[in-house]
Formats: structure tokens, C-alpha cells, sequence
């Protein structure tokens, strides 16, 4: 295949002839604009996710290092343009026809220009595929004819599809526009290297590059370039819409993109001569992308040029350098004449789409008359590259008939401009079918939202529903269980006394499930709530054995729980033959636990008792030790027998926990004597001691638990966060001088109370006050000082 | 007189036969739709807030099959009353200024430092879009939120912000032109923008 | 200076509606000059009087909607559907007559429908039609023609200036005789006796092939809209489906030459208002159908309906009943004539599901 034969090419439907204004850029070659001061280099310069920064603010970056990361499959990377410092990631101006800012990263070059270690690969034929492709995806490169989709994602859309075809947009059908033309007149050499990289990526049957005929120069370097290589230079007439996408495949080819789909379903790839250029630089140079040629053209211009610019350059800059009469200048176009949209600040950057910055004068680019009615004269429809009938569209759209718009294909359209172009009625059609699909858009958003939440509410009234249907079964389960209960216990007491058998057990009402009276329910629920503060102060107790103020409560909460306990049973009908404070509730399967933790509980009420009594306990400590006794005796009574697998009791080792616990104790309780008179030597000595027995304790544990034939029990491990020492310090700290001071303001209190001396206790709380001061300093410090580092 | 009887016995004949045929079609090719309950439900919003004077969007779907006027949903607005009566076939009423107007969407937001935890917020949210437990701070995934305000009254301190979803260049959109009627004089020469 | 926001596209081409009605009616220039030598001044003075009633009406409508009056007069449409309603009115139509068709056409016409581009029916045949309806007799009074003396001794051409204003604006009515005479139309569709060729001979109401006079007027029509489809002021489809829909239904329905015959196609295609509707008529766009191959079935179906009743109805030429006619079905033509769309594999047609 000679690059000379002919290849056959087709013509498209309708589109236009404006004027070409072409070559007012052409006359200076490809220019180098001055380094910017400052670069913004968005995060979101093309379809898909925002990249993600990888530097802060304040690193100092080499041109070309890698300063933000692809986020998700369709992203790209950035890179930076020049070298400098990062002065800035945040909201910044952003080319959109919208004029909203979007995250950028800001860098202030240095003024050196300094290039980060570069990889350039001398035989790319020796690489793989996938080599070459990360490495296209590695250097950020995105399509830099427009839409500017990631290329790596591109090459790759369809993978299960053969690529037979590799098109070469150089087509640049939009007036205005010359940085193709630029490119394939100085670079083709570079461009016919980059089509030669992507051959070895995909390996096409054949390589058509596409070039109309308004560029001789241009086709002329190209076929120069291209030589004998199987690649075919295609001239086609002048007409746009020709350069988009699907249009150019159709001239080409002949074939149609099926609507929704890609090229690649039909096995094609099509990519702009720009974007060959980028991966020329990426593979054979090793320059990710951070420049590209853009045309600076306009009335408002003296000197209308191409320039390499590098990403991420002010406009400002650019349009200064290309001669800028502000004066002049009426709208700012990014992009050709035909599709390209509006900026209103100078501020915003350049970005890797960027091909043109038409700087238009006001008789260049005069502000359309005032819409006049459509009158149905169809000369949009004859213009219309994708034979869609606009003024349907038009009419549909002004009416927000959505239906009859998709119907219509509005979202076949490419927005290519040539309806509103022809238009005689000078309607902005192209306007109405964006407002319209991104109306259509975002309806089916919302309706995606409403199905969605709809979705949600239904699932959260079914668990609702389910949860009421649990509760509702375990009430009328306890309910059975309780009046279960109540017959077996008026089946005893009917037993015990004959006379009570008159007594019709219907009198107690087997609560039926919720048969309970109003009254009986508050009673219940006062007794429930008088049990429930005895367990409390109980557990408690046992926690801190040496609080006087919680064995003083006890007692009491027992009456209290008592008297609510028979308040109910009375309520009942039924005479309470359980004067115990904790009188269990109801029988049950896994109530056996229940009457083993409560008599394991009196057990150990019963030992704190006989130790606070100590030797010479007075009467009162006496009885309470008797009846503790008594109590604790039917509640072992009340253990069923049949309790389950008891673990294996090993003696020593049960020993050896105990004494560790003891040891333990003691010596805590010496620290805080001591504490309290740290001069005291006696203590000090004591504390000695105490510390040597509780490392002795703490290693017979150890050889206890390893000579054990239990088994370790399973730890679940828990992955605790490392206890920072210091920290656990300072915190148990604070809690004893907290504690300290609270007994201190009480013993104050009682001091005043009882009338006597008050001074000491006031000196004995400006100590605590200032010990706690100091603790909760010291603890406080220390957490901001975690924080800053 | 045997003409009129011919007559009658004729029609008669043709009536049963179409009827027949009738009625084997309605049954042979009846088509199983959509109770109507469900397919207004799916036009409406879906916000559950009550502003209908219905306790969710269901309810007000069945009463609307019952016969109540279409234009009580604030959140759904012009477009949601257009379906209905398209659906329907009845007229497209304005919104019933009674109910609400039509607002641009919101999402809720807890400012976080005031929140106490007490998830009075979270049993009102209709599609659990509040994460949190009792004494755990709370907070509102924004992308369930519909926007139904139901979560604002029960909070106990107030901490929680109606807020409109900012604009970014991702979700702004061009504005439909206007019709050259509606340009003022001085519009007049900008161009339709 | 603060930069516009705008939308795109920035470039304008060169059209304007504006352009195209004054080309449309600069291509009727050759049909009003043969007009006037043929038939007198008439036609210029209807022209003129209809185009200032036309206007004025309008203002008067725009400013009981509250609408910008010189924005919409601008457009020049009033000025065409005036233009188009004088040159298909008889060319002495009194001048109440011109009043009432072109105040119907542009208020019921095309005004209570929202104004241009919102009329379902061509304008200026509805008020042709109005007045075809309720003054028959003033509607069928066609002028005789130049040189009608040496044929017909006792009729005269109004071929004056003075002659046309007065009897335009001081008619007397009930007089047609003297001045009107059968068009050849007329004389075919009453015609049961004799044959074409003896027609031919003894009405003067034949020319060379189709009607005396009415022949030259339709080829300058003919020669207008070659131009304006030259300039593609629109697109050849409704013209060409007309006149061969028309040329075909005459040719197969031909008769032969005998009494009974319905004429030759050359006959039909330049005779009566053939070649103004065909280029002129059915060309506007608002009211006929919008994509190229539905304007096809539009003329042909304009072309079906104009033989229909030109040999079985009840009137002469039928050029505005049936473009009336196919303007109820172009909404129709439109849903069931789309093209297919790039990227799709067969057309749309239809309406689609419609609940």
C-alpha cells in the first residue's frame, strides 16, 4: 500500500461552509510564549474523576514530576508544567463557560525551567503493549482534540474488540483554529512517530490519516513524513462539520458509530494529530504532558499566532503575549467560533483541551440579532451533519415535550453549531438542546433518586415493621413465662397452706401477655427500677470495696427494692414470701445464670462484709453478716444443680490469680497513702515490700497458667491501640487528684455542716484544688502536643 | 310481521356473536398493568415529608387514585404535576400554594459541634439517611438525603441546616433562551444568552 | 470592557428571513409584469392595496396582544401572504372583496394562531378560500385579456390605469359583462359536446396549449421559482412533487380528446393557478411539511387532490382547497417521514407510544 493510491472517501450530510479566517495565525510558525510567573494547573482537565494531589503546599516540584494521581479507571494524572514551589491547592478560576472555580494546584515557577529525571525509551518496539500503554496513562495524557478523554482508557474501551482501523484526525475543520495545521506542518516527523507508537499498540489492518484540502502545506509535510511507511495520507473536500469523531469516520469509511456506542464497536480508534504528538513526546522523549500547541487568534490580537504554551499558563498571559488590545477585545472564546464557549475572566488557565483563545472584536464576533419565530424553512434540517430534523427539536424543546425530544434523538447531536449557524430566524437552537439535555439529564437523576429513596423508606417500614413483631413476641414470651411462673408458685403456695388453696389462684391473674392493669405495671416497673439500682450500688461495690458511702447505700436500696418488690406481688394478689432484696423474677432456661451470678454476688457481699467487720464486729455488722449469710445460702440453695459445664478449676492457678489481685490492691492503696504523706517512711518501706510481693505474685501467675492443664482461654483479640504510657500516667493521675479533691470538698462540706474547725479542711482542698490544677495541666499538655505532631 | 321478527331474531344473533367475541378478548388479550397506585407512586418524589397532608408519598398516592386534586407535592413541583396529569389524563393544575412552594432541592446538615446524640433525628428521617447512635455523634449522608425537613423539628437543640446543593461546574447548567417576547429592550441586542 | 457569556455558536451565516420573503417576492416580479400587459393594472393596484391593508391589520393585532409592532412587521411575512393573496385573487376584485380575504388571512390566518411560524394553514389561501366561498360570482369574474376585440368584439381589456382604480374601488356590482370572460378551466370543465381540438378552435379561451394569456402568466411563474431554487431558497421537493403528481394524474386520467376528456398534462400544469402554487404556495415553509422527502408527499399529495377536483369536483381549479387540504395532513407527513438519524439503523416513524 503506497501512500500515493487513492482511497475512496464519502461525503456527509448537510453541513456548512463558513468562512475559513485561517490564515491570519498562520504567518509566525509555532512560537514559544515567555514563562509564566505563575501556573494553575486544574485537577478536572477532562472527562472523568478530579485527580488526586499528591504534593502539599510549599514542596518545591521539578518540571514534568508527577504532582497529582488518576483516581478511578477514566482519570489522569498531572504533571507539572515548569519547576518552582506549590503555593496553592484549592478553589481557583477555571476555563468553564459557567465562570465557576474548580480545584486547582497552583505553582510559582522559579524562572529555571528544570526537568525532572526524564525516562526516555530509545526502542519502544522492544516493549509490550501494556508497557507502552502505562506508560501512555502514566504521562497524563488525554485526547487533545476536544473532548479530551483519557487515551490510555480510550485505547483500551472495547478490549474484547479487534482494532483494524486507526484514524488520524488532522481534519481541524473549524475556522479560526491552525494548531493541527501547526503540528503537522513543523512536527510531522513526530506525528508519523506517534502513529507508528500506537501501531505497535494496536496493530491495525490500516492507518488513514485525514486532512482537508484547505492545507496543502500541511498534507504536503505529512506525506513527506509518512515516506513508505503503510500509512495513508486522505485529502478530503472542505466542509464542517468534518473533523468530529464520527463524522470523520463516515468520510473515511463509510461506516456509522452506532448511536450510544464508540468507534471501537465498529473496530476503530480515531486520535487527533495533537495527541500523537503528546504520546511521541511521553514514549520516545519521556516527557509526560505538560504543553501543547494553541492557536491565539482574533481581531483583538496584533499578533495572532500558534504557540506551544505550557498547561496550566494564565490566558492573561498568552493573549499579552500575542498582542492583546483590551479595547478591543469583545468576547473571549475558548475554542473555535462554532463550539466553543464563552470565558469571562483572563484569569482562568489553560488546560490540556485548550486548541484555540479566539480574542474577538465586536465586528468579528457581533451579538446575534434577536430571535424571530421559527418559520419551518428547513434549511437547519439540510445542515444537519447527523440528519436529525432541528426544528422539531426546537419546537419540542420550547414546549419541554422530553419524550418526543428522545424520541427525536436529541442526544444523537453532536452540538456542532451548523443549525444555529444557518438559521434565518437567528434562534440559538444550539442552546435549547443543551438546556434541554441536561434538563432530561437531570431528571433522570432525580427520578434514579426518588427510586432509590423510595427503595430505602420501603426497607426502613419493613425493619420497623419487624422489629415491632419481634418486640411484640418476646412481650407476650415473657408475658407466658411470668404467668407460667406465677402458677407454679400458686401451685406451692396452694401446697403450703390448704386455706389459701380456696384462695382461686384466679385471683392472681395469670397475666395474660399484657394483661397487666395500669397500677400493676407502675408498680412492677418501680420495683424493676428499685432491683436494678440495688444491682448497681451492689457491682459497684464490689468494684471499689473500700467506698464506705456505697455499703451505707446498700442496705437501704435493699429495703427500697423490698418494699417495691411486695407494693407489686400485693398488687398481684399474691403475698411476697421473699423478703431477699434480690428476689428473682422469673424462672427460666437461662435464668440459671441469672441465680448463679446473683449468689456468686451475695457470696462476695458476704466477704466484704465479714472484712469491713474486721476482727470485732460491732451487732449491727454482726447481723448484716448473718443475713448476708442466710441470703447467700438460698441463693447457692437456688442454683440448679444441673449447672452447666463448669470450667476446670485448677487450685494453683486460681491461687496465684487471687494473691496477684491482693498484692495488687495493697500496693495501690499504699501508693495512694503515700500519696497523701509522701515523707511518711514507713509507708514507703511498706510500699517496698508490697511492690516485691506483687512481682513475686505476678510470676507465680505466670508459672501457674504455663504448668496449668487448663487451657489459656481464648483471648479475642482485641486490637487495642498501644497504651502510650505517659498518657495512661498522666490520666490515672488526673482521676486520683479528681478524686482526691471531691473528698476533700465533701469532708469540707462536712466540717461546716457539723459546725467544727473548718480551716483544715479548707487548707486540705486548696491542696487538692492545686494538685488537680497541676494534673489536668500536665494532662492537657501532653494532648496538645500529641495533636500538633 | 315475519319481517320484524326476522329483524330482531338477526340483531339479536349479531349481538350475542360481538358480544362473545368481546368478551373472549377482553380476557384473551387482557394486559396486566400496573395498578395505578404504583405507577403514581413512581412519579412522585419520594421524599416522604408529609407536606401533602399524607404521612409519605404512598399515601397520597392512593388518595390521588381516589380522586384528590394532583397539585399538593411541593418538592415535585411543575414537572411531577405534568406527569400526573399526563398519566391520569386530567388537567395539569398549578401547585397549591396551600401545601408549599416549590423550592430547589436541599439536603439537611448537623452542625456537628452542637449535636448531643440523642437520635430523635434519626427515628424521623424516613430513608435513614442519618448515621449515628445514642450518644454518638450524628450526621446526614448527603446523597440519601431528599431534602424532606422532617429531621429539623424533632432535634432538641436546633443544630440542623436546611442547605441548597452548591453549584459546580459538574452540575450547572444553561438556561433554556428566552423567547424574544420576554427580552427586555435593553437584552435586546445581547443575543439570546 | 466585561466580556459577554454567550452561547455558542459565535458565526453567524448570512440568512435571514427577511432575505427570503424578499426573494420570494422578487421571483413573482416576471408573473406580475406579463399580468399587467396581458390584463391592465389590476394586479399592481391589488398589490399595493393588499400589502397596505395587510400591514395595517397586523399593527393593529400586535398591539392588541401588547407585542413589539416593528420587530414583527419586519419579518415581512404580512407583506408576502398579502402579495401571494392579490396575485391569486381575480385581478378586478372590488375592493371590500381584497379587504375581507387579506384581514381573514392574516388575522384568522395567521395571527390568533401566536403569529408567524404558529399557522397550521397557509394564510393566504384561507382567506382565498373564504372569499371564494361567500362571493362567487366576484370570484369568478376573470378579466378578459389584451386584444380580446379582434376576437370577441363585444368585450373590452381593462387595460387602463384609471380604468383598473375605478373598477376596483367604485365597482357596480352584478356587471361582469363587457369585460370578463370563461378561463379556458372553466371552458373544459363544462365542455360535453365538443371535442379538444374543435374546443380549441372555436373558444378564444386557448392559447397555444393551455389557456389564452393565463399561458405565459404560469410559464413567468415557472421562471421565478427557477430562480429562487437556484438560489435554494428552498429545496425542490414540494414543486417537483406537485407538478408531477399533477402530470401524472393527467396523463393517466387523460380521456382521450374527446368531449369528455379532462385536457392534456401540458394543459393542467400551465393552466389557472398551477405554476403560483406550485413555487410559491406550497413552498411556505410554516405550513407544509418539514423534512425534505415529507415535502414530496406534501406536493404530491397537492398535485393529487388539484386534479381531483379540477375533473370530478364541483369547482374550476382547486389549487387553494387543496393545498388546504394537505395542510391538515402535514403534521402527519412530518411524524411518518423522518430521516434516519447517524448512528440509527432504520427511521422513527410515528408518533411513538402516546401515554
Amino acid at each position: 500500500m503506497t501512500a500515493a493510491s487513492p482511497i475512496r472517501i464519502w461525503d456527509i450530510p448537510g453541513g456548512i461552509h463558513p468562512q475559513e479566517n485561517k490564515l491570519q495565525s498562520l504567518g509566525h510558525g509555532i512560537e514559544t510564549p515567555p514563562l509564566p510567573r505563575e501556573l494553575i494547573v486544574p485537577l478536572q482537565q477532562h472527562i472523568g474523576a478530579r485527580a488526586e494531589p499528591c504534593v502539599a503546599v510549599g514542596d518545591k516540584v521539578l518540571k514534568g514530576q508527577l504532582i497529582a494521581e488518576a483516581s478511578g479507571f477514566v482519570s489522569c494524572p498531572l504533571h507539572a508544567p515548569t519547576s518552582g514551589t506549590v503555593t496553592a491547592i484549592g478553589p481557583a478560576p477555571y476555563p468553564h463557560a459557567s465562570g465557576l472555580e474548580e480545584w486547582a494546584i497552583r505553582i510559582e515557577a522559579d524562572g529555571e525551567d528544570r526537568w525532572c529525571e526524564l525516562d526516555p525509551i530509545s526502542d519502544f518496539r522492544a516493549l509490550e503493549p501494556a508497557a507502552l500503554l502505562d506508560i501512555i496513562r502514566a504521562s497524563g495524557i488525554s485526547g487533545l482534540g476536544g473532548a479530551g478523554f483519557p487515551t490510555a482508557v480510550k485505547l483500551k474501551a472495547r478490549p474484547e474488540q479487534k482494532i483494524h482501523t486507526l484514524i488520524v484526525n488532522g481534519t481541524e475543520c473549524e475556522p479560526y483554529i491552525t494548531a493541527d495545521d501547526s503540528a503537522m506542518r513543523y512536527r510531522a516527523e513526530q506525528i508519523v512517530s506517534g502513529i507508528e507508537v500506537l501501531m505497535h499498540i494496536l496493530r491495525p489492518e490500516q492507518v488513514l490519516i485525514g486532512i482537508e484540502d484547505n492545507k496543502p502545506e500541511a498534507i504536503e509535510a505529512m506525506r513527506a513524513a509518512v515516506g513508505e511507511r503503510p500509512m495513508q495520507v486522505v485529502v478530503f473536500p472542505t466542509k464542517y462539520p468534518s473533523g468530529g469523531e464520527k463524522q470523520l469516520i463516515q468520510i473515511l469509511t463509510g461506516k456509522e458509530v452506532p448511536s450510544g456506542g464508540l468507534p471501537a464497536d465498529l473496530g476503530m480508534v480515531c486520535q487527533n494529530v495533537g495527541t500523537l504528538l503528546a504520546i511521541h513526546d511521553a514514549v520516545v522523549l519521556g516527557q509526560p504532558l505538560i504543553k501543547r500547541i494553541t492557536t491565539l487568534t482574533g481581531d483583538a490580537l496584533s499578533h495572532p499566532t500558534n504557540v506551544e504554551a505550557l498547561i496550566g499558563t494564565p490566558i492573561r498571559e498568552l493573549l499579552t503575549f500575542a498582542g492583546l488590545q483590551p479595547e478591543k477585545l469583545y468576547r473571549l472564546v475558548m475554542g473555535g467560533p462554532m463550539m466553543g464557549f464563552t470565558l469571562q475572566s483572563m484569569d482562568a488557565p489553560i488546560v490540556k483541551t485548550t486548541n484555540c483563545l479566539l480574542a474577538g472584536s465586536k465586528a468579528e464576533l457581533p451579538p446575534p440579532p434577536p430571535a424571530q419565530p421559527c418559520i419551518r424553512c428547513g434549511l437547519c434540517a439540510e445542515a444537519c451533519p447527523a440528519s436529525l430534523l432541528p426544528q422539531q427539536l426546537h419546537f419540542f424543546a420550547l414546549g419541554k415535550d422530553y419524550d418526543q425530544l428522545k424520541r427525536q434523538n436529541l442526544f444523537d447531536c453532536i452540538e456542532c453549531g451548523a443549525c444555529s449557524y444557518v438559521c434565518p430566524s437567528s434562534i440559538p437552537l444550539v442552546q435549547y438542546y443543551r438546556a434541554a439535555k441536561s434538563e432530561i439529564r437531570a431528571l433522570d437523576l432525580q427520578q434514579h433518586k426518588a427510586d432509590h429513596s423510595r427503595q430505602r423508606f420501603e426497607h426502613r417500614q419493613e425493619r420497623l415493621q419487624r422489629e415491632a413483631e419481634q418486640k411484640e413476641r418476646d412481650r407476650i414470651a415473657r408475658a407466658e413465662k411470668a404467668a407460667r411462673l406465677k402458677a407454679a408458685k400458686e401451685a406451692e403456695a396452694a401446697k403450703q397452706a390448704d386455706s389459701d388453696a380456696a384462695v382461686p389462684a384466679a385471683d392472681a391473674p395469670a397475666p395474660k401477655a399484657g394483661g397487666l392493669t395500669p397500677e400493676q405495671k407502675q408498680l412492677k416497673i418501680a420495683a424493676a427500677t428499685a432491683q436494678m439500682a440495688l444491682k448497681k450500688a451492689q457491682k459497684q461495690l464490689t468494684a471499689n470495696p473500700d467506698n464506705a458511702d456505697l455499703q451505707a447505700q446498700i442496705p437501704q436500696l435493699e429495703q427500697a427494692a423490698r418494699e417495691a418488690q411486695e407494693a407489686f406481688d400485693k398488687a398481684q394478689g399474691e403475698v411476697s414470701n421473699q423478703p431477699a432484696a434480690p428476689a428473682p423474677q422469673a424462672a427460666g432456661e437461662d435464668d440459671a445464670k441469672k441465680l448463679k451470678i446473683e449468689a456468686a454476688m451475695l457470696r462476695a457481699a458476704l466477704k466484704k462484709a465479714e472484712r469491713a467487720a474486721g476482727d470485732n464486729p460491732s451487732d449491727q455488722q454482726q447481723a448484716e453478716i448473718a443475713k448476708l449469710r442466710e441470703q447467700a445460702e438460698a441463693a447457692e440453695a437456688r442454683v440448679p444443680a444441673t449447672a452447666a459445664a463448669k470450667k476446670p478449676v485448677d487450685e494453683t492457678l486460681k491461687q496465684a490469680k487471687l494473691d496477684l489481685a491482693m498484692a495488687r490492691a495493697a500496693t495501690r492503696k499504699t501508693e495512694r497513702a503515700l500519696a497523701e504523706s509522701p515523707d511518711d517512711a514507713d509507708l514507703q518501706a511498706q510500699l517496698a515490700t508490697q511492690q516485691q510481693a506483687l512481682s513475686a505474685a505476678e510470676k507465680a501467675l505466670h508459672e501457674a497458667e504455663n504448668s496449668s492443664p487448663i487451657p489459656p482461654p481464648e483471648r479475642q483479640r482485641v486490637d487495642k491501640k498501644p497504651v502510650d504510657e505517659q498518657l495512661r500516667e498522666l490520666k490515672t493521675n488526673l482521676a486520683t487528684t479528681k478524686a482526691d479533691f471531691k473528698r476533700a470538698e465533701r469532708e469540707l462540706k462536712d466540717a461546716t455542716e457539723a459546725g467544727g474547725d473548718t480551716a483544715a479542711a479548707e487548707r486540705e482542698l486548696a491542696t487538692r484544688r492545686a494538685a488537680l490544677d497541676v494534673a489536668a495541666k500536665a494532662f492537657a499538655d501532653y494532648m496538645a502536643s500529641k495533636e500538633t505532631n | 310481521m315475519s319481517m320484524i321478527i326476522t329483524a330482531i331474531v338477526v340483531l339479536l344473533g349479531l349481538a350475542l356473536i360481538f358480544g362473545a367475541v368481546l368478551g373472549f378478548a377482553a380476557v384473551r388479550f387482557k394486559v396486566d398493568g400496573d395498578p395505578i397506585v404504583d405507577q403514581i407512586n413512581n412519579l412522585l418524589p419520594q421524599t416522604q415529608c408529609g407536606q401533602c397532608g399524607h404521612p409519605g408519598c404512598r399515601p397520597y398516592a392512593e388518595g390521588i387514585a381516589n380522586g384528590e386534586p394532583i397539585n399538593k407535592c411541593p418538592p415535585g413541583g411543575e414537572s411531577t404535576i405534568q406527569a400526573l396529569a399526563d398519566l391520569l389524563d386530567v388537567e395539569a393544575l398549578p401547585l397549591d400554594a396551600e401545601h408549599g412552594e416549590e423550592k430547589p432541592r436541599m439536603v439537611a446538615y448537623i452542625r456537628e459541634a452542637e449535636c448531643i446524640g440523642c437520635t430523635k433525628c434519626i427515628q424521623a428521617c424516613p430513608v435513614d439517611a442519618i448515621l449515628g447512635a445514642a450518644k454518638q455523634m450524628h450526621t446526614v449522608i448527603v446523597d440519601e438525603c431528599t431534602g424532606c425537613d422532617l429531621c429539623v423539628e424533632p432535634c432538641p437543640v436546633d443544630c440542623i441546616d436546611m442547605l441548597p446543593l452548591p453549584t459546580t461546574p459538574q452540575n450547572w447548567k444553561w438556561d433554556f433562551p428566552l423567547p424574544s417576547s420576554a427580552l427586555i429592550a435593553t437584552d435586546a441586542n445581547r443575543g439570546a444568552a | 470592557m466585561a466580556l459577554v457569556r454567550m452561547t455558542s455558536p459565535h458565526a453567524k451565516g448570512s440568512n435571514h428571513t427577511q432575505t427570503i420573503m424578499l426573494w420570494v417576492l422578487g421571483a413573482t416580479l416576471p408573473g406580475i409584469a406579463v399580468l399587467t400587459w396581458f390584463y391592465g393594472f389590476g394586479t399592481l393596484i391589488n398589490i399595493l392595496y393588499a400589502s397596505a391593508v395587510a400591514l395595517l391589520v397586523e399593527s393593529l393585532i400586535l398591539a392588541i396582544r401588547k407585542r413589539p409592532i416593528g420587530f414583527y412587521l419586519r419579518d415581512g411575512s404580512a407583506l408576502v401572504t398579502a402579495w401571494l393573496l392579490a396575485l391569486a385573487l381575480p385581478p378586478y376584485a372590488p375592493w371590500w372583496l381584497t379587504l375581507i380575504a387579506v384581514s381573514f388571512a392574516i388575522v384568522f390566518g395567521k395571527q390568533l394562531y401566536g403569529g408567524l411560524g404558529q399557522n397550521p394553514f397557509n394564510p393566504a389561501m384561507l382567506g382565498y378560500v373564504v372569499v371564494l366561498i361567500s362571493f362567487p360570482v366576484e370570484m369568478t369574474s376573470w378579466p378578459a385579456w389584451r386584444g380580446i376585440e379582434a376576437v370577441v368584439p363585444d368585450v373590452h381589456a381593462t387595460l387602463g390605469l384609471l380604468d383598473g382604480v375605478s373598477r376596483i374601488f367604485l365597482p357596480v356590482s352584478g356587471e361582469i359583462d363587457g369585460w370578463t370572460l370563461a378561463t379556458a378551466l372553466d371552458v373544459v370543465k363544462t365542455n360535453n359536446s365538443l371535442t379538444m381540438t374543435e374546443l380549441q378552435a372555436t373558444s378564444p379561451a386557448f392559447g397555444q396549449f393551455a389557456g389564452y394569456g393565463w399561458e405565459w402568466v404560469n410559464l413567468a411563474y415557472l421562471l421565478g421559482g427557477l430562480v429562487l431554487l437556484y438560489k435554494r431558497i428552498y429545496s425542490w421537493h414540494a414543486p417537483v412533487g406537485m407538478l408531477a403528481a399533477l402530470a401524472v394524474m393527467s396523463l393517466l386520467f387523460w380521456n382521450g380528446s374527446g368531449s369528455d376528456s379532462n385536457g392534456s398534462p401540458l394543459f393542467h400544469l400551465f393552466s389557472g393557478a398551477t405554476m403560483l402554487g406550485a413555487f410559491f404556495i406550497i413552498t411556505d415553509p410554516v405550513s407544509g411539511a418539514t423534512s425534505k422527502q415529507g415535502r414530496l408527499i406534501f406536493g404530491a399529495g397537492v398535485g393529487i387532490l388539484v386534479y381531483v377536483i379540477r375533473a370530478w369536483g364541483g369547482y374550476p381549479d382547486a389549487v387553494a382547497f387543496a393545498v388546504l387540504l394537505m395542510n391538515l395532513a402535514a403534521p402527519t407527513i412530518d411524524y411518518y417521514s423522518t430521516p434516519r438519524t447517524y448512528g440509527h439503523s432504520k427511521a422513527k416513524r410515528g408518533m411513538g407510544k402516546t401515554d
